[in-house]
């Protein structure tokens, strides 16, 4: 239990760090820069209870916008997607329950975890996007931006996810 | 009483959900109006401490450039003294009349610790604050031109809201006709920002220099903004016109703040006439 908390501490912190440090400043193809940090609703273990996962991907959020300015976007995408983890992964693996402690990302199939992973990465950057052009006269430049945006994203989660977790 | 509780255990989870998604809704509002200051920003002493020690590596990698860039703006203000110098030495007599001197705008510089310029809605971070004399509503140069408005400042560390932001309106003037008009940024190029009120009889031709236009209490007038890259002329009005910046807004180090010492002066005079 103690282990798991350690471990959630560390990711927190280092998926903060990367994504203000380096991801906010990639700029690939000149203004592509990947959300990494939402890797942290992936890799958070599912459970029962949900209240501290979803303080904590709150707090995770606020902190992104501390350091990159942009209001409260970030936090609202990623409580959003926090909060809808549980249902949607339910619909990926077309089940109706779960065993909530054995439960491990790691357990099902590539394909699975790329829907999973894409379904919520394309929710959260939608959000990102809408709320930061504020306006949908820029609906197509919303859209355009949240797909390429994903691509890259979905990329470096799932390649992070398959390289630096332990097979069980 | 107890249907209540039961109520409120079984939603628990979208009760917190609904919290946590209003918090940061408020922030959001918040943010997006312009003349209140934001509480969530990048000055405060956490983010723009962190911000200083990566930003005192990376600016190392860039005092090559830096020092050029400094090197060439001494060259222009060294060229524009002896332009003055001439002027003089025909004089033949001086009278040093000192109530003919003034000063108007104070300069000072900082360091831009944290840069965007591909988001929508872009802000700065410099390592300078309050402590420093820093205010919100004071302007950011460099050599090359504008850069932005402070917009929150902390003790040590202020927040500046781009030129590359949807909220940013800056006054600004054709170099050659005095025709004004306001900057604007339409959040596709960084490169690239829009002229908008530009009236409909002023001559604009690609390459036409920008300049800042002084109407506002912010610049001084005639720091260099960008040329004129395009435009359209549709319907007896300038529907668009394209603004190539002088400034690489992707790499931006070294700024200078500008401080207008007859601010209040201005703003007071303007507001009493407005009042009548």
């Amino acid at each position: 239990m103690n282990n798991i908390a350690l471990n959630n501490t560390i990711r927190f912190i280092s998926l903060l760090f990367l994504q203000v440090f380096i991801l906010n400043h990639v700029n690939i193809f000149g203004y592509i820069n990947p959300m990494v940090y939402i890797a942290w609703v992936f890799l958070y273990p599912v459970r029962k209870t949900r209240a501290l996962f979803l303080i904590l991907s709150f707090l995770l959020g606020i902190s992104i916008d501390f350091f990159s300015d942009s209001g409260g976007i970030n936090a609202f995408a990623i409580t959003f997607i926090a909060y809808f983890r549980l249902p949607i992964l339910m619909a990926v693996l077309r089940k109706s329950d779960l065993d909530y402690g054995q439960f491990n990302l790691k357990t099902i199939s590539a394909n699975k975890i790329i829907l999973f992973i894409s379904i919520l990465t394309i929710i959260h950057h939608f959000i990102v996007f809408s709320l930061e052009y504020f306006s949908f006269i820029e609906l197509l430049n919303i859209i355009s931006r949240t797909v390429l945006t994903s691509i890259f994203t979905i990329l470096i989660s799932f390649l992070g996810i398959t390289l630096f977790t332990k097979r069980k | 009483m107890r249907q209540i509780i039961y109520f409120i255990k079984k939603f628990r989870y979208f009760l917190l959900f609904i919290v946590l998604e209003t918090l940061a809704f408020i922030v959001i509002v918040q943010d997006h109006s312009y003349h209140q200051s934001k509480f969530v920003n990048s000055a405060n002493s956490i983010t723009g401490g962190v911000y200083n020690k990566v930003n005192s590596v990376s600016a190392f990698f860039h005092l090559k450039k830096d020092n050029q860039l400094l090197s060439e703006e001494n060259v222009r203000l060294k060229n524009l003294l002896e332009v003055r110098a001439n002027k003089f030495v025909l004089d033949s007599f001086k009278v040093i009349d000192s109530s003919l001197y003034f000063q108007k705008y104070d300069y000072s510089t900082a360091k831009i610790i944290n840069n965007n310029f591909t988001k929508r809605n872009n802000f700065l971070t410099i390592n300078k604050g309050a402590k420093h004399g820093l205010a919100p509503d004071l302007g950011v140069i460099n050599s090359k031109g504008i850069i932005g408005v402070i917009k929150n400042v902390s003790s040590n560390y202020a927040n500046v809201l781009s030129i590359l932001n949807a909220n940013s309106k800056i006054n600004v003037r054709l170099k050659n006709s005095n025709h004004f008009g306001t900057l604007v940024w339409d959040g596709k190029d960084y490169n690239i920002t829009q002229i908008i009120d530009i009236p409909r009889q002023a001559l604009v031709k690609a390459g036409d220099t920008i300049v800042t236009g002084g109407k506002s209490a912010i610049f001084p007038e005639g720091i260099g903004v960008g040329v004129v890259k395009d435009f359209k002329y549709e319907q007896n009005k300038y529907q668009i016109i394209n603004v190539l910046l002088f400034n690489d807004m992707s790499a931006i180090g070294e700024v200078q703040i500008v401080k207008n010492l007859h601010k209040d002066e201005q703003i007071t005079l303007e507001q009493s006439v407005e009042n009548e």
